[in-house]
């Protein structure tokens, strides 16, 4: 697919003097990681289908700092937030849209406290209310009558309560949508959490992406929808561990709208 | 003969409330060893959020089978302490069953603490089944051996013993009421009370004559209210403190989002500091606002004096049940955390400590502390945050919030991280993302097919 996508700075949008509808928060994952990196791309096309004003931070976005304070570093996560938001605030951000539900957790709830205020969206939310808007349209395309799965990620559901705008957006996929025995509250961790993610599992029987993958399995999914780009590698991973690759596909809700849409 | 009774039984009273008095100040004094906690933002959205989960128990019957017989011995716990009423009054005036002027309502009370009883009874066996027939992962977990095992048997016992004796009382009673036995018999001549389950009890009782009734009746209703008595004072020393603190320990819940992790001040003051071009680096540190003189805050969490008086209070209300443990990720695949068990080992932890106080006056060293001789690092660095533990709890515990603290600990005080986690740590730092990739390349997506 020929790349064709727009996506203008921050500092491109400063020397024109104008102020973008919304800041897209890229995140680590989804500017390094190959796999994120489609979902970033997947996200962008639809932002330009629904000729959103949006920027990126480009090379002055650096990590929030969530890896660093969920292993426990304050220090290394309040230096992160301060520069984060010395520069957020210097572009008088006022709406920030992410497809990382950790990026998502910590701006929103965590840097408040330092001085950085900003209403903060996942990227499943701000979809939602593109489509309510009529700036978007959805049809089952692709991915109609198909057995969807979705795995709520930790910092988007139980952490902040959203459970429902990934789902429907998948209803408006038309898709089958079968819930996990463990979904919304209860749903499982992918294992990545808590900078688990950087680091070795500590011994056990099983690992936790694999526990999860199982869990998705049984209900017999030709896809596992995800919302996070770290659940979205670590169910890959643990589909791939099962051998199942060539029939289950892991794909965040923002590509299966691209796909669907032939973006 | 009666008046000794009546002093005996006030004397049982009193020194039973006050060895429970005695008690909770010591479980206040313990959890003040803990740094301060202001929970007294949102007052309404904590008095409801008390009223659904503590009151309501709207999270234990999310668990259908345990969370509706919970609720059937709770109810039943809470409605037969009415008749706890009437036994001190009667106990103390040497009266018979004082509330039977109250008539058909009387009755109709008796008879509805009776069916309770009955229920609470059925329930408390199937209770015992569940923890010791059945195999229920979360009640045959390593933490769940030993005191934890027997505290939990022994608290079904001793209300199977409770309900029936309450149960044999009422049918003694019931018997000598019958028989127009003096002092039971009411003189209207009407029977007080109502004894839909005791009324089956009779046949074991027939051919008695009324005072091996009355030794009877007398020695039940004598070991039910020494039994509720020792039951009170047990609590302390038993997971059974749920039955008091769990409202308290709702009311002072987490209710911001559960991702949302607590901001360290001091290292905001510190981080402030160090971005502040015009800070002079050799200047002396400004004068500590509400910070102990001369001593520097210690990050994190090693023992229990550093963690908050919620974190401690959360440790007394932990009932054990395990369903944060059942539901953890870690856990379910093999790890050795165990959510229960980071709040049993804080509260072992936290009674050895006022134990230590309660003998030598203030906390002499013991060279022990809640990090390495209760909870291991393999345990702490296992957690994924994800929070199902707090989802889980039925009584609002937040064990996630201990981890963090001895993880900030770990990191900050010790830099005794993880290897693999240091590297990223490194990562972040020197180029703003966890992976070692130069910030300067944040944008080649975009330009990327």
């Amino acid at each position: 697919m020929a790349e064709n996508i727009k996506v203008p700075t921050m500092a491109e949008y400063m020397a024109e003097g104008k102020q973008p509808e919304v800041l897209f928060w890229v995140g680590c994952s989804g500017s390094f990681d190959d796999r994120a990196k489609k979902i970033t791309k997947a996200f962008v096309r639809l932002l330009n289908r629904a000729n959103v004003d949006f920027a990126v931070l480009g090379t002055e976005e650096s990590c929030t700092g969530d890896p660093a304070k969920r292993a426990g570093n304050e220090f290394l996560y309040q230096m992160q937030a301060a520069g984060n938001i010395e520069v957020l605030n210097g572009y008088e951000i006022k709406k920030i849209v992410t497809t990382c539900p950790h990026c998502f957790n910590i701006i929103k709830n965590e840097y408040p406290g330092l001085g950085g205020n900003y209403e903060v969206m996942h990227h499943t939310t701000f979809l939602k209310s593109l489509l309510e808007e009529g700036r978007l349209t959805v049809e089952g395309g692709k991915f109609k009558g198909k057995r969807i799965t979705f795995h709520d990620p930790c910092y988007l559901g139980r952490g902040n309560g959203i459970y429902e705008a990934p789902r429907d957006l998948l209803r408006k996929l038309e898709v089958e949508l079968v819930e996990m025995k463990r979904c919304k509250k209860d749903a499982m961790c992918c294992g990545a959490g808590g900078a688990q993610m950087f680091k070795e599992p500590e011994p056990g029987k099983e690992d936790v992406n694999v526990a999860r993958t199982e869990q998705a399995i049984e209900v017999k999914p030709e896809v596992i929808a995800a919302g996070c780009p770290f659940c979205n590698t670590m169910m890959t991973d643990g589909v791939k561990s099962k051998n199942r690759e060539d029939n289950i596909a892991v794909m965040d809700i923002a590509e299966m709208i691209a796909t669907a849409e032939d973006l | 003969m009666q008046i000794l009774a009546q002093i005996a039984f006030i004397l049982a009273v009193a020194i039973g409330l006050g060895i429970f008095i005695r008690n909770i100040r010591r479980m206040i004094r313990n959890i003040k060893l803990g740094r301060e906690a202001d929970r007294t933002d949102n007052p309404g959205k904590r008095w409801g959020k008390m009223a659904k989960i503590a009151l309501g128990q709207y999270k234990m019957v999310r668990r259908p089978v345990s969370g509706i017989i919970h609720v059937i011995v709770y109810l039943g716990f809470i409605i037969i302490n009415i008749e706890v009423l009437e036994i001190i009054i009667d106990g103390i005036f040497g009266t018979h069953r004082i509330f039977a002027f109250a008539g058909s309502f009387y009755s109709f009370l008796i008879g509805a603490f009776e069916i309770l009883a009955l229920l609470v009874l059925v329930g408390v066996i199937i209770f015992w089944i569940r923890r010791n027939i059945l195999t229920i992962q979360r009640f045959r977990a390593r933490e769940l051996t030993e005191w934890p095992k027997n505290d939990a048997n022994y608290i079904l016992y001793f209300e199977m013993v409770l309900m029936s004796l309450f149960l044999i009382m009422n049918a003694a009673d019931y018997q000598l009421q019958l028989n127009l036995a003096p002092h039971y018999a009411m003189a209207s001549g009407e029977i007080a009370g109502a004894f839909p389950v005791s009324s089956f009890l009779l046949p074991l009782l027939d051919g008695f004559t009324n005072s091996t009734l009355i030794i009877i009746e007398r020695t039940a209703w004598w070991l039910h209210i020494l039994g509720i008595l020792f039951f009170l004072n047990y609590l302390y020393y038993s997971k059974h403190l749920h039955i008091l603190l769990a409202f308290p320990n709702v009311y002072y819940s987490k209710i911001k989002p559960k991702a949302e992790f607590d901001n360290i001040e001091a290292v905001t003051k510190e981080v402030q500091l160090m971005m502040d071009p015009d800070a002079d680096p050799f200047a002396a540190p400004a004068e500590p606002e509400g910070e102990a003189e001369g001593e520097s805050e210690k990050f994190g969490a090693s023992d229990v004096f550093d963690l908050n008086r919620v974190q401690l209070l959360n440790a007394y209300t932990c009932t054990e049940c395990g369903r944060c443990t059942d539901q953890c990720p870690a856990n379910n695949t093999g790890k050795l955390l165990s959510p229960r068990k980071i709040m049993m080992d804080t509260r072992d932890r936290l009674e050895e400590v006022g134990e230590n106080i309660n003998k030598n006056g203030k906390f002499e060293d013991d060279g022990k502390q809640l990090l390495d001789d209760y909870i291991l690092r393999e345990e702490i660095w296992a957690c994924t945050t994800c929070q199902m533990c707090i989802e889980a709890c039925p009584v609002g515990i937040d064990p996630l919030s201990i981890i963090v603290e001895m993880r900030r600990y770990l990191m900050m005080e010790q830099s005794a991280g993880p290897a693999d986690l240091n590297n990223a740590m490194g990562n972040i730092e020197n180029n703003g993302a966890p992976w070692p990739y130069n910030q300067m390349d944040r944008l080649n997506w975009a330009n990327e097919n």
